[in-house]
């Protein structure tokens, strides 16, 4: 694989440039992992029904001279922005010169990894970057490791409430050659703060691209988090979306995935719940046509004790589209009287679409409540016909009924600009036939 | 208005209407009375164009078209209106944007401008008042969580915003005790009008004592067997349906 070769010349060059320090130590780890386990394909289980190998069949650019404008940003700004901090990646790299923080630096400090890495949050950086669960361990996540490089590190300070929400815009500029990004954010709630982040990508261009994220998360105690990813990408915009949220103290974690256009789309949502007491909320909405493929995997680890852990996942496949879901529980020995629960349920409307769904608890502990269950359905031929009978013709009887049935993840999506935003995607989405 | 002409279908193979004609002016009401099991509600089925059923003979004229060439919605577009037996619930989709949108595909269908807000919630005003419905379960979800009578009638007021040429009644009057019976029935009776048929079907004859028709027939195995005004339902309510079906299945056997 020619990319093999590329990624080696590229990383040597990058740990050239710094050759020292936590993130080149990091990177070297990644390196040596990557180089090990390779890209995953079918036979790792994980990875079964998602083929992330052949997004490495194109020769991808990394870290080249792109340039956007302010008129690029203008155009992908999300409702709301006025009131939001927004933060900017080309490419997988925070452009702080793009970028607006409107919070003051006795709320919400942001700043780019390396300068973190060095300066007064430097412990911070070192106890919990590549730290954030047992599960960085596969070759994809090894690869972002392996070229930490222009990330970004966002802390809200304790007992702080910033009431600027903050975006995050992942651009990648395929005009000329396939794209191929991986950002890397490090991202601490501090104890008794609160913190609302978004996440949306663009890709510029008509070339392929490739967005490998990894987002890592602290939560402390008494802290409050929602975070929001939108992806409704081009249909040749590929990525795979790391997100891990530690749970560290008592807290409560709300997050919301809503899926539309994009080529093979691969979310892992793992939620370590490492206090007691912890509350966690994931929704998720998968809304696919044509080609697009969207594998959410979840994992909640339940370390602690009296942990609360709700998940609702839904989904329609169209076209030849394909959806994956996977929720694992873990419920390790000590999380006595945990309760988790998870549903996912999904809608198939054409013969040649396909969707696997598969649910997957490993309890350790004996005094636990946990359920799962997931269906796959059509749309209701009775519902079908009553809207027919009153005129609205079988197009626009199937949008009414699949935006009823995508409502109950949207209304998860707390601040107004963004959720009437999403309401209004999905019906352009669902209304394009 | 309409003019069914010999209509067979089928369902799984099984043929349930073997012959039925029926024609219905401007301004008529028609009682479909008959047993259960006797074509009632397929009758009502294959008029609002339920796929299941199959056509295998005879035709339909509604309004000069071919009615069995139209789909669904434009049968609902052309003034056809099922009033259904049992409503279907329909969670996460609010009554008042599903009626709004159901007006305004008949406007467009029609040629007509779409009512603006402002016209659109006059008219559902004035329908309210006229059928006796609560605001409350308009701002609700599709039928979702509503009793037997609130059902009912949410169907009749579908009936007055979408002002239909003809209106079919399958068995409204089912599972509706009296009182909610005669806020339904009084619905109906003020939507009458000279341009505006009615079809009920129903299986008792006390719906016919609010709602008073003009015809009334008795449908029995696939075949209307006997037609008559308003007395006929009377002595049906008084002999039972056994007083037309022995003759009819004495008839058969001979």
């Amino acid at each position: 694989m020619n990319n093999i070769t590329y990624f080696k010349d590229q990383f040597e060059q990058l740990q050239e440039a710094n050759p020292k320090g936590t993130i080149a130590d990091l990177r070297k780890h990644g390196f040596d992992a990557f180089t090990k386990d390779g890209v995953p394909t079918y036979r790792d289980e994980d990875w079964k029904y998602t083929n992330v190998s052949s997004l490495f069949d194109k020769e991808y650019q990394m870290a080249e001279n792109s340039e956007i404008t302010l008129t690029d940003v203008n155009a992908i700004r999300l409702p709301g922005y006025k009131q939001a901090n927004e933060l900017v990646f080309l490419n997988g790299r925070f452009i702080p010169n793009l970028s607006t923080i409107r919070s003051g630096s006795t709320d919400l400090i942001v700043l780019p990894l390396e300068e973190a890495a060095k300066g007064e949050y430097k412990d911070i950086v070192a106890a919990h970057l590549n730290q954030s669960s047992n599960y960085l361990n596969d070759g994809i996540h090894a690869l972002n490791t392996s070229f930490i490089d222009g990330g970004v590190f966002v802390h809200v300070l304790k007992g702080k409430e910033p009431e600027h929400p903050v975006y995050c815009y992942h651009i990648l500029d395929a005009r000329q050659n396939p794209a191929l990004a991986q950002p890397r954010s490090l991202i601490l709630v501090d104890e008794s703060s609160k913190l609302q982040l978004t996440e949306s990508y663009t890709t510029l261009g008509t070339e392929d691209s490739f967005n490998n994220q990894v987002i890592e998360v602290v939560v402390k105690e008494n802290a409050y988090m929602e975070y929001y990813k939108i992806q409704n990408d081009a249909a040749n915009a590929n990525q795979v979306s790391s997100t891990h949220i530690r749970q560290i103290g008592r807290s409560y974690v709300h997050t919301v995935t809503i899926t539309l256009n994009g080529g093979i789309v691969r979310n892992n949502m793992n939620l370590v719940l490492d206090a007691a007491g912890n509350e966690t909320h994931l929704y998720g909405l998968y809304l696919l046509k044509g080609k697009s493929h969207a594998d959410n995997h979840t994992l909640i680890d339940n370390l602690k004790p009296n942990c609360f852990s709700n998940q609702l996942y839904k989904g329609i496949a169209d076209d030849t589209s394909t959806a994956v879901f996977n929720g694992r529980i873990m419920v390790q020995p000590d999380a006595q009287k945990t309760n988790a629960y998870q549903s996912n349920k999904n809608i198939l409307l054409s013969e040649n679409a396909t969707i696997n769904t598969k649910p997957q608890l490993e309890i350790f502990a004996d005094d636990v409540k946990c359920s799962h269950g997931c269906t796959i359905g059509q749309l209701d031929e009775e519902a079908m016909f009553y809207l027919k009978a009153r005129g609205i013709p079988k197009e626009s009887a199937e949008v009414l009924l699949l935006q009823a049935f995508a409502a109950d993840i949207v209304d998860q999506i707390k601040p107004e600009p963004l959720r009437s935003y999403v309401s209004k995607l999905i019906y352009e989405h669902l209304a394009i036939q | 208005m309409l003019s069914v002409k010999n209509i067979h279908a089928n369902i799984d193979g099984r043929e349930i209407l073997k012959g039925i004609n029926l024609d219905i002016k401007p301004g008529e009401v028609h009682a479909i009375m008959g047993p259960n099991g006797s074509g009632k509600s397929t009758l009502a089925s294959v008029l609002a164009g339920r796929e299941e059923y199959e056509v295998t003979e005879g035709s339909v004229s509604f309004l000069g078209k071919d009615l069995l060439e139209l789909s669904t919605e434009d049968r609902a577009r052309e003034g056809l209106f099922l009033a259904f037996q049992y409503p279907v619930e329909i969670p996460g989709v609010s009554t008042t944007n599903f009626i709004k949108a159901a007006v305004n595909e008949k406007r467009k269908y029609l040629g007509q401008e779409p009512l603006d807000a402002v016209a659109f919630l006059k008219m559902m005003k004035e329908k309210m008042a006229l059928v006796e419905i609560d605001q409350r379960l308009l701002s609700r979800s599709i039928n979702e969580g509503f009793s037997g009578g609130e059902k009912k009638r949410n169907e009749v007021f579908q009936m007055a915003m979408l002002e239909p040429k003809l209106a079919i009644m399958d068995e409204t009057d089912s599972g509706l005790d009296i009182d909610a019976l005669r806020i339904v029935a009084n619905g109906i009776n003020k939507l009458r009008s000279p341009d505006r048929a009615v079809l009920l079907i129903t299986h008792y004859q006390r719906l016919l004592d609010y709602i008073q028709p003009d015809y009334v027939h008795v449908l029995y195995n696939g075949r209307i067997v006997k037609s008559g005004t308003k007395e006929l339902a009377l002595e049906l309510e008084e002999k039972g349906y056994d007083f037309i079906t022995d003759e009819v299945d004495l008839a058969a056997n001979q």
